[in-house]
């Protein structure tokens, strides 16, 4: 195993980084260079002089209130608080005076005293700042007697916890004294420990924009406090995210794994598995035990932040459900039965080959997965394109940002988001649609609530009234609450709005894209037809409001869209992407920082899974297999024929397998049972193979209907690289041996091998190389440039030799942008008599996608069930109470959950999550599917909703059939 | 004063009092407090939804002031200056010898609901300490003879 310990510095600088115009000061008698608004205590850290202090860290803004930082400046009064103090030009300042270094171990020795001395036995024990400090400032007495303080439970003076336990072994005497706060599942609050630095409470406030901490009471009697008087921690409006946890200098707020496995003593910069930000991490070790994760201040895509499940989901990882040995079938109706690598490997190639051979080379198809590194990716698609020698490969992207590839691809001509993360710094209007940042890119969602609260405007265009809406000093200053399914009637009024008000930017139109298309497309959108006073009725949006929406768009100066599936699965999903395309290029807000349209992807790496090939018509880097060029790489890399003819997506896939045409099934890391459209369908199609091999962690819940169950590796088992909705490449490092053995592309070439493909990788970075000579937006991208860069945008090449965080900066990828006509089409899903609701489909924090990995985490404590949304007026029209089950049922099947009553929805608008496998929401959706792209139609189905006593049919014979299907059998010793 | 729970409707009524001023919520927290007597914890998701802060902001800013009540106070408040000067004249063995009468602690009220004692620092009669206040009415040169004709007048 390879141990990659980043030598990137990660000392705290204590106060945030600043740009400006340089300052030059002498501190210590050493002459540094720092920029305008720097404090002093940075420009000391630059300096490499460390000041002594304990509420400063550089995550947070400067708050002087613990007084240790004192300096001395020459021709200043008094002693300031490096922290707080800008530097000026020609400053002198000393940090060791005599007299400041007896003021910080007075200051010292009052926090000390009303601080347990505990050191050897406290979990921070090694990892505190106020052990450091005690240290750095020579404490050497401690003069005061015990008196009033917070951490003696037994009131005798004790001097330790463990001392008081001693003294008095029951019963607290000291009422001051608060036991810990173990209400939270990953940490735990010890007031008796606080040093009320307010760390917490500032990135609480500062980076992550919950406001969830506060600080209760005054002078002696002041502790943090989780919300109320009433609350905790879980009570509270916290979300977990850790924060504050990692900004506190003390075992106050401590993870329970430090606790529980000591401090770690090694870690490694990789990147979480999780959603599409693509947050990096410090994996803290101690060997090869996990003992933290810690998110990298120097990661490009999250600065430092994270939320509950990048920091502390990672227990699925070495959850007892986890399947660590090869198991096969010979029937889905037969129990599984372990065997090892060979007879697994063996088994599945036998069949693959007699099916290729009985049925022919394209009854064989896979599915990658947008949870495994691009490299794995890679190697899946070319299984199918190079052994299977057809292009049936499609992934889960097909089910969430296809029509963002079409869409964007047709109008600025890549299949991709305009900016970086950080271009939110410089949003001055955000349109965000169809997306919940809050709940499904957290991270990022800190980062705009930021710039937010620094005065940016918000416009939210979505169903329900998502946190953004209105949440602690967030409120948008406009919410366009439309009809699920309206978007581009919605998108279209906006632009009508824009043209007929002349607010569009003829100079960058001109200059950028082609004048006389967007004359067609503003005669087009110009139409009464499309003037919000006529859409009102159809999308149920006032009218007056989208006209102030659509100026404030047009003319708020750095206009940026933001927008999630709510936009793209739809059956008109695409078209809804060309829309937000146009409405950036009418208005010049593309190719400059704080501007563009950005598609937040949902998974980890879905971007990258993408940009791989596994899309049935395009080879890596998005070119179309029709292309004889482009089939000429691959043939001479792979030295084998491509198959012209594009392959299979997944629904095609269910339908000739249910027709009998296509046999065999290689499923990478993805559980197309539960997260694919109409369920009942999906079952067909997997039940009607003579091959199904599922490459997962768990026996999920498409492993119902395998034959040969291949176990995967996590993503702390792995090298390889994720590509995050910025199109950032960044790697992932192995941080432990695979439990199961291997890692995931090596099962993938043991596999293509076992069909005689004599593949020959022994590093990721292999194919990583392979890549790159492939493919051209790829052809800079090395995993040396990496690890010297920490993450590249892609394209990178000659031209662009660190990458691109801007796209079409000087003209779009295609040349002109193109303005195309969107036309609003309802769906044929329609609201009638017998289901007259609409559904709408989405996420909430503590749980990802399907659940397969937050399920097995303490994540359940948030969200055990999925429940309901109903609007209060629709419940009362059907009798049900908030919590009632009740009965969900649309034209293609139904299921039973709780509901809950509550005016985020509309009325006739209801709202349930899909993490769940024994709620199902997917037996309810349809196969509608984006006109373009398939992509399904998750977030517009026709229901009903009835008072219900008990599951529905499917449930129960669902859960039966999943019983049966997951008995093993132990291997035979 | 109105001693009683005040309803949702009441609470809101009172928010909506102050909205007007920049920086409203010191002021809606006296406007329930004169109302009600105190400002009850249901009030404070409502004053956090109306100004869009968290529950925890609101309860940090309130519990900073000790003179805002989590519960209604006793008819009569007494409170008693426990500030140097008044503890240089006695101010201690007063307010002893007062808590120890009615046989409460510091911030008690009576079990009759008739009294409530509190400590307050400084009332600004440093030159004829010790200093109380017997519900709106100030004591100067206090003892307890002449606290407990003003808290029989006032009863």
């Amino acid at each position: 195993m390879k141990d990659f310990i980043i030598p990137w510095d990660d000392k705290d600088m204590g106060t945030p980084a600043r740009t400006g115009k340089p300052v030059h000061l002498t501190i210590d008698g050493i002459a540094v260079t720092v920029p305008t608004g720097t404090s002093v205590m940075r420009a000391a850290a630059e300096a490499g002089i460390a000041v002594p202090r304990l509420c400063a860290t550089d995550s947070v803004e400067a708050f002087g209130s613990c007084r240790l930082c004192v300096v001395e400046i020459e021709g200043r009064r008094g002693t300031p608080a490096s922290c707080t103090t800008p530097v000026q030009d020609g400053m002198t300042v000393r940090t060791q005076s005599s007299r400041v270094k007896k003021i910080r171990r007075g200051v010292m020795e009052l926090y000390v005293s009303d601080h347990p001395l505990d050191c050897l036995t406290c979990s921070a024990n090694g990892d505190c700042e106020l052990q450091d400090m005690a240290g750095m400032v020579g404490l050497r007495d401690m003069r005061y007697t015990p008196g009033h303080n917070h951490f003696d439970p037994s009131g005798t003076g004790a001097r330790s916890q463990s001392e008081a336990r001693l003294r008095m072994p029951v019963g607290e005497a000291n009422p001051r004294y608060s036991p810990k706060d173990l209400s939270n599942p990953y940490f735990t609050y010890d007031p008796a420990k606080c040093i009320v630095c307010s760390r917490c409470v500032r990135a609480c406030e500062e980076v992550q924009g919950t406001f969830a901490l506060t600080i209760e009471g005054r002078g002696f009697d002041s502790r943090v406090s989780a919300g109320g008087a009433a609350d905790d921690f879980l009570t509270s409006d916290c979300v977990s995210c850790g924060a504050c946890v990692q900004a506190c200098p003390t075992a106050t707020l401590q993870e329970n794994s430090v606790a529980e496995l000591g401090t770690p003593d090694r870690s490694v910069v990789t990147t979480c598995a999780y959603c599409g930000v693509g947050c990096s991490f410090k994996a803290e070790l101690n060997g090869d035990e996990l003992v933290r994760m810690v998110p990298w201040k120097h990661g490009k895509a999250n600065r430092g932040h994270s939320c509950v499940k990048g920091r502390f989901a990672y227990g699925y990882a070495s959850h007892p459900d986890r399947i660590l040995k090869p198991m096969i079938r010979a029937r889905i109706e037969d129990p599984w039965r372990e065997v090892d690598w060979d007879e697994a490997l063996g088994f599945a190639a036998a069949r693959l080959t007699a099916i290729r051979q009985q049925h022919g080379r394209k009854a064989l198809g896979v599915i990658t997965s947008s949870r495994c590194t691009n490299e794995e990716t890679f190697l899946v698609q070319k299984l199918t394109r190079a052994v299977f020698l057809n292009n049936n490969t499609d992934t889960c992207a097909r089910v969430c940002h296809s029509p963002t590839g079409y869409g964007l691809g047709k109008t600025f001509g890549t299949s991709a988001g305009t900016q970086d993360f950080d271009s939110v710094e410089q949003v001055d209007v955000a349109l965000v649609i169809g997306a919940n940042p809050t709940d499904g890119h957290p991270v990022f969602a800190s980062r705009l609530k930021k710039r937010l609260r620094q005065g940016a405007k918000l416009i939210v265009i979505d169903p329900r009234r998502i946190d953004l809406v209105k949440s602690a000093h967030v409120s948008a200053a406009h919410h366009l609450p439309l009809t699920p399914g309206t978007n581009v009637a919605v998108i279209s009024a906006l632009a009508h709005v824009i043209v007929t008000e002349a607010l569009y930017d003829e100079a960058f139109i001109r200059e950028r894209c082609d004048w006389d298309e967007f004359i067609a497309f503003a005669d087009f959108v110009s139409d009464k037809r499309h003037a919000p006073e006529s859409t009102a009725l159809l999308t149920g949006v006032n009218a007056q409001a989208l006209r102030e929406a659509a100026r404030l768009y047009a003319t708020g100066g750095n206009a940026a869209i933001y927008y999630g599936l709510g936009v793209t699965e739809h059956s008109q999903g695409s078209t809804t992407v060309m829309a937000l395309a146009n409405l950036a290029m009418m208005t010049g807000n593309i190719g400059r920082a704080g501007v563009g349209v950005n598609p937040l992807r949902g998974q980890n790496n879905v971007q990258g899974s993408c940009d791989m090939g596994s899309f049935p018509h395009e080879l890596p880097g998005y070119r179309h297999v029709k292309g004889p060029e482009v089939r000429e790489i691959f043939e001479k890399a792979w030295r084998v024929p491509i198959d012209p003819e594009p392959g299979l997506r997944i629904p095609n896939m269910l339908d000739a397998a249910v027709e009998g045409t296509f046999k065999a099934l290689y499923c990478q890391g993805e559980d197309i049972l539960q997260s694919d459209p109409d369920t009942r369908h999906v079952a067909a199609g997997l039940k009607a193979m003579d091959c199904v091999i599922v490459h997962d962690l768990f026996l999920n819940e498409t492993a119902n209907y395998a034959h040969v169950f291949l176990p995967g590796s996590s993503f702390l088992e792995k090298n390889g690289t994720f590509t995050n909705a910025e199109r950032r490449i960044n790697r992932v490092r192995k941080v432990m041996a695979p439990k199961n053995g291997y890692e995931d592309w090596e099962v993938t070439q043991m596999l293509a091998n076992a069909m005689g493909a004599g593949w020959a990788y022994t590093d990721p970075g292999q194919i990583m190389a392979e890549i790159g000579a492939t493919t051209p937006s790829f052809a800079g991208v090395t995993y040396d440039r990496l690890d010297e860069l920490g993450s590249i945008q892609w394209p990178c090449n000659a031209d662009h030799p660190e990458g691109t965080p801007l796209m079409h900066v000087d003209g779009f990828v295609r040349g002109k942008g193109r303005f195309i006509v969107t036309e609003y089409v309802a769906t044929d899903e329609r609201t009638g008599p017998r289901f007259p609701l609409l559904l709408t489909t989405g996420r909430i924090l503590s749980q990802y996608n399907v659940g397969a990995q937050t399920r097995r985490t303490e994540n359940v404590v948030w969200h055990d069930q999925d429940v309901l949304e109903l609007h209060p007026h629709d419940a009362e029209n059907r009798g049900l109470n908030d919590g009632d089950w009740v009965r969900l049922a649309s034209r293609t099947g139904e299921t039973t959950l709780r509901v809950r009553v509550t005016d985020r929805v509309s009325p006739g608008v209801v709202y349930t999550t899909f993490h769940h496998p024994d709620t199902q929401a997917n037996v309810v959706t349809t196969d509608f599917s984006d006109w373009a792209t398939n992509c399904p139609e998750y977030k517009v189905t026709a229901v009903q909703v009835s008072p219900s006593n008990g599951p529905s049919d499917w449930q129960e014979d669902y859960s039966a059939q999943a019983v049966q299907a997951r008995r093993i059998l132990p291997a035979a010793e | 004063m109105r001693h009683s729970d005040p309803t949702a409707d009441d609470i809101t009524t009172l928010i909506e009092t102050q909205m007007h001023l920049e920086g409203p919520l010191l002021p809606i927290f006296h406007a329930i407090q004169d109302a009600c007597g105190f400002v009850p914890e249901s009030a404070l998701p409502l004053i956090a939804g109306r100004l869009n802060l968290t529950v925890a902001e609101v309860h940090g800013v309130m519990s900073f002031y000790h003179d805002f009540r989590k519960t209604p106070a006793g008819k009569l408040v007494v409170r008693i200056c426990r500030a140097e000067a008044c503890q240089s004249m006695g101010g201690s063995a007063l307010s002893a010898a007062v808590l120890d009468k009615l046989g409460l602690d510091w911030g008690d009220t009576t079990a009759d609901g008739a009294v409530t004692v509190e400590a307050v620092y400084c009332l600004g009669l440093c030159a004829c300490a010790p200093a109380a206040m017997v519900g709106d009415t100030l004591i100067a040169r206090a003892n307890v003879p002449r606290l407990e004709r003003a808290m029989e007048g006032a009863a």
